[in-house]
Parts: C-alpha cells; structure tokens; sequence
C-alpha cells in the first residue's frame, strides 16, 4: 500500500490532491485493496454542489458496494468518464486515478483532513496490522 | 487483532496466510476471501482448474445396522435409493418444513453413511441430528468434522490435475459418486466427484494434520500448474455458485424457509413413509403450494442487487427480498436470486430491484443462470 505524502486524505478512504483551489478525488489502495476487483462507478455530475461529508457516489465491487464520501465542499468540475468502461483501473492505480474533479468553496477545510502519515496510522489501528 | 484469538482456523490457515490471501470472518471461521481476485478465480474455475479448502465443512457419520432407517428419518431425500459409492443432495428439515440445513449423504456402505453440512450450522446440526435420532438403537452418530481436511478441486481441468496425483482412475467416478483411493501417496482417501461451483470437480477429504494438509495442498498446486490452477477463496465460491443457481444456507434457505418455497421439492421424496417434515409439506401441497417462490433475477437496467435488497413490481409496490446478488463473472450480467409471490414468479416477467432508493428493471430468468456446457469426453 502506498499513500501519496502529497495528498489528504478522509477516514472514508478518499484522497484528495489540492491544487490552488482545485482537488482532484479518488479512493485510496487501501479501499481499492479492500474491495477488490470493482465493476462499477456511480459517478456525480459535473456542475453538482457537493457538501463535505455527504456521499457522492459510489465503487462497486464483486462483492460489496462502498459509498464515496465528499473531502471537501465544492462544485463538480470534471467527472473521469474512463472509469464507465474501465472501473477496474482504481485496482491496478488508485492513486493516479481520479474520480472527480472539484472547485473547492472553503479550501480551508483541507486542513481538517488527515495526512498521509496520519491516514496510515487510522488504516493500521482499524485493520490491526 | 483479539478477534483472530476465538475465529476456528483450519489446518491450512497459515498456507493461507502465506499466500497473502485476504482473510475473512465466516461464520466464526477465518477463512480465505480472495487471493489473487475474485474475479480471476471464477474465471479459472469456469475455464480451467482451482482448488478451494472448505474443510470448515462439517461431516456427520452414522454407523451401525439402523444407520439408513435414521438417515431416511432425518433427511428428505430417499436414501434407500443410494448405491455403496454414492451421493446425493438432501436436506435436514425442521417438522414445519423449513430448513434446518442442506446436506451432501454419502453411503459408505451399508451400515455407514457421512453427511456433509455446513459450517455455520455445525454444532446446529449435530444437537439436532442427536436430539432426533440419538436415542435410536443400533445407529451411532459420530461428529467427524476435525478429521478431514476437505479440498475442492473444480473446473474443466480438474480430472486432469488429480488423475495426476492418483492412481484411481478417475473417468469410473461418475457425478455424485466417489470411491477411496490412493492420493499424495495417501491410502484410502475419499475421492468424491461432487463441488458447489456449477463446474466438473472433485473433492478429497484427507487427514487434517497441518503438515499433511500443507502437502497435499501444495501437490494440488504444482499438479494444476500446467492448467493455470489458481488458489479460491469463498468469494469466488459464493459467485460461483450463484451462477449456477445454488442456494446458501442463511439465504435462499433457512428455518424460515420451506422446502417447496425453495424449489427444492424434487429432493423431497414425500412417497416415503416418514421423515420430519414430511407432513408440513403434504399439507402445503395441499392447501395449493407455497405462496412465494425463489426466483432468477437478471437486471436489465444498470445497477447490482446486492442481499436483503427490496424487489418491487414496476409500479414500486415491494413485494419480496433479494437472498443473494452479484456481479456474474462468467456470465459478464448482474444476477440475483429473490423470494416473491408465485403470480411474479413467471419467468420473462419485468421487476424491479430497489437499489439505494431507486428502482432498478429485472427480468425473470430461469434457474440456473450458468450450465456447463456437456462435454464430448471426460478424463
């Protein structure tokens, strides 16, 4: 498993990579690892007003269906329309494969979000190892 | 992880664990999910070979000269019928004619019979075989689950991976039938040509010593590597079977299903004289069968029913549950089985399942979803 040390990361196991006031989203290798092989994406719409916390769609797998949970407030600028035909591209790189794309409203609400160094320990204290 | 300390491991956990298989919770069991992907093992299944432990089945033995009387009494399928070397699917039923579980009898001979049962219901099904047999005379129930460690070898090539690891031949092992033989050097292994994947396949059932257990799992290995045999976990198990129409205890049957709502009545052979449950089902049938029925499901529109999710008529009235549903990896359709009324119960009628609060199309579909397809010849 590797967590980029550039992103932030949510305890519902999206990252997020900040650029000015752009954040780019995926879920991480651990969630993608957890799911195994995904079949399905339900991705937003560009142009929805997403609040942090609230689900924006969802990562199927063969075996479970994972809700997606937004990082941080914003509008839906861009959405990876690759992931309808190929939503197993999360398993083989989940790190460089976004979902969305978003204008963020408060980009200080990444603040609040864990770090990489952070994020691994949540993962290691939840799962044990 | 405290948990790990009380989950029941089998004898290959750690063959398991070295394979980096992601381990799972199942029904008080730490068992193998996935190792390589599921969908990769359900391909390899459908295509060509993979082995599975499912030694956390469990196995039931009746002996002695009244064994069959007590089989006949326990289970629903006519077990008089069983040749020496043979199997059948049955099932332990509960006097209200619901499910106390599924079982595989197996005759031994004819003073001895093994049940295989499930491994969430195992201490269930012992008490249960006791409490209505066990003061039967002549018949002596042993609960023989530690024993064996239970291999699945299943898929298009499995005949040709075993054949190479004994020295029984195993064309003469006709579908629910099985013999002894000698396997990995092992005497008088039991070699049944039975499985829960809708595929060809074998299960042996060896000593469940870690060491023995460790070497015949790694022979079955190296003897399937030509065919691209690859390790399964129950997640590839659970689809598997799900393409074939199999059901799961604890889904499409269970103590709160009966048998005739499953679609299981050809198993049930109500012209013998006695069995529990016999008469519940005699007055369903009476009273003009079961009121809902287990039925195929293949979605139509985009979306994936997944377990206890509502099925609606197209007008969103909710008329019954999805038991099991997935992705179909052979298949490449979303299926699902479900219990409804019998009037929605008619195959190519259009349903709905309630994915997340939306309605999603589904049509009817015949069971099973997946047959294999006949083959000209078998090893």
């Amino acid at each position: 498993m590797s967590y980029p040390a550039g992103y932030r990361y949510t305890k519902e196991h999206e990252w997020i990579e900040v650029d000015g006031t752009t954040g780019t989203v995926g879920i991480t290798d651990y969630a993608q690892d957890s799911l195994g092989d995904i079949v399905f994406v339900e991705l937003p719409k560009v142009g929805d007003v997403l609040e942090a916390g609230k689900i924006f769609g969802s990562v199927e797998s063969v075996k479970a269906v994972s809700d997606l949970f937004v990082p941080v407030s914003g509008t839906v600028t861009a959405v990876n329309e690759e992931l309808v035909g190929a939503p197993e591209k999360i398993n083989t790189a989940a790190n460089t494969t976004w979902i969305m794309k978003v204008e963020l409203s408060d980009a200080k609400q990444v603040d609040g979000l864990l770090t990489a160094a952070e994020y691994e320990a949540f993962v290691s204290e939840e799962t044990g190892h | 992880m405290t948990e790990t300390l009380t989950l029941r491991k089998t004898a290959l956990n750690a063959v398991h664990r070295a394979a980096k298989a992601k381990m799972v919770d199942f029904g008080g069991w730490d068992m193998p999910v996935e190792y390589s992907g599921l969908i990769a093992e359900h391909m390899a299944v459908r295509t060509g070979v993979g082995v599975f432990d499912v030694s956390h089945m469990g196995d039931i033995q009746l002996r002695g000269p009244r064994s069959l009387a007590a089989v006949q009494q326990l289970c629903m399928n006519d077990a008089s019928k069983l040749a020496v070397g043979q199997a059948h699917y049955s099932a332990m039923l509960y006097p209200n004619g619901t499910f106390v579980d599924d079982v595989v009898v197996h005759k031994l001979s004819d003073n001895d019979y093994l049940i295989v049962i499930n491994a969430g219901t195992r201490e269930k099904d012992v008490q249960w075989v006791r409490s209505q047999i066990g003061h039967m005379p002549g018949v002596h129930v042993n609960d023989f689950s530690d024993y064996y460690t239970q291999l699945a070898i299943q898929g298009p090539r499995a005949a040709e991976t075993l054949q190479k690891l004994t020295s029984t031949d195993l064309s003469g092992i006709k579908n629910y039938w099985f013999t002894w033989g000698q396997v990995c050097g092992l005497y008088n292994v039991m070699i049944a040509r039975t499985g829960y994947t809708g595929e060809d396949g074998f299960e042996i059932y060896v000593p469940s010593d870690t060491s023995t257990s460790a070497r015949v799992w790694h022979e079955v290995m190296a003897a399937g590597a030509e065919f691209g045999i690859v390790p399964c976990g129950l997640g590839a198990r659970n689809t598997l079977r799900l393409e074939a129409g199999m059901a799961l205890y604890g889904h499409e049957i269970s103590d709160t299903i009966n048998v005739l709502e499953a679609g299981l009545g050809r198993y049930a052979k109500l012209d013998k004289p006695s069995f529990v449950g016999r008469e519940a089902l005699l007055g369903i049938q009476a009273a003009g069968g079961p009121k809902r029925k287990l039925i195929g499901l293949e979605m139509i529109d985009r979306g994936i029913a997944r377990d206890g999710y509502p099925v609606a008529a197209l007008d969103g009235t909710r008329i019954g549950e999805v038991t099991s549903g997935s992705p179909a990896p052979f298949l490449k359709k979303n299926i699902a089985m479900a219990y409804v009324p019998v009037e929605h119960a008619v195959v190519d009628t259009e349903l709905a399942v309630e994915i997340r609060g939306q309605l999603v199309k589904a049509r009817v579909t015949a069971l099973p979803f997946y047959k294999k397809p006949k083959k000209s010849a078998q090893v």
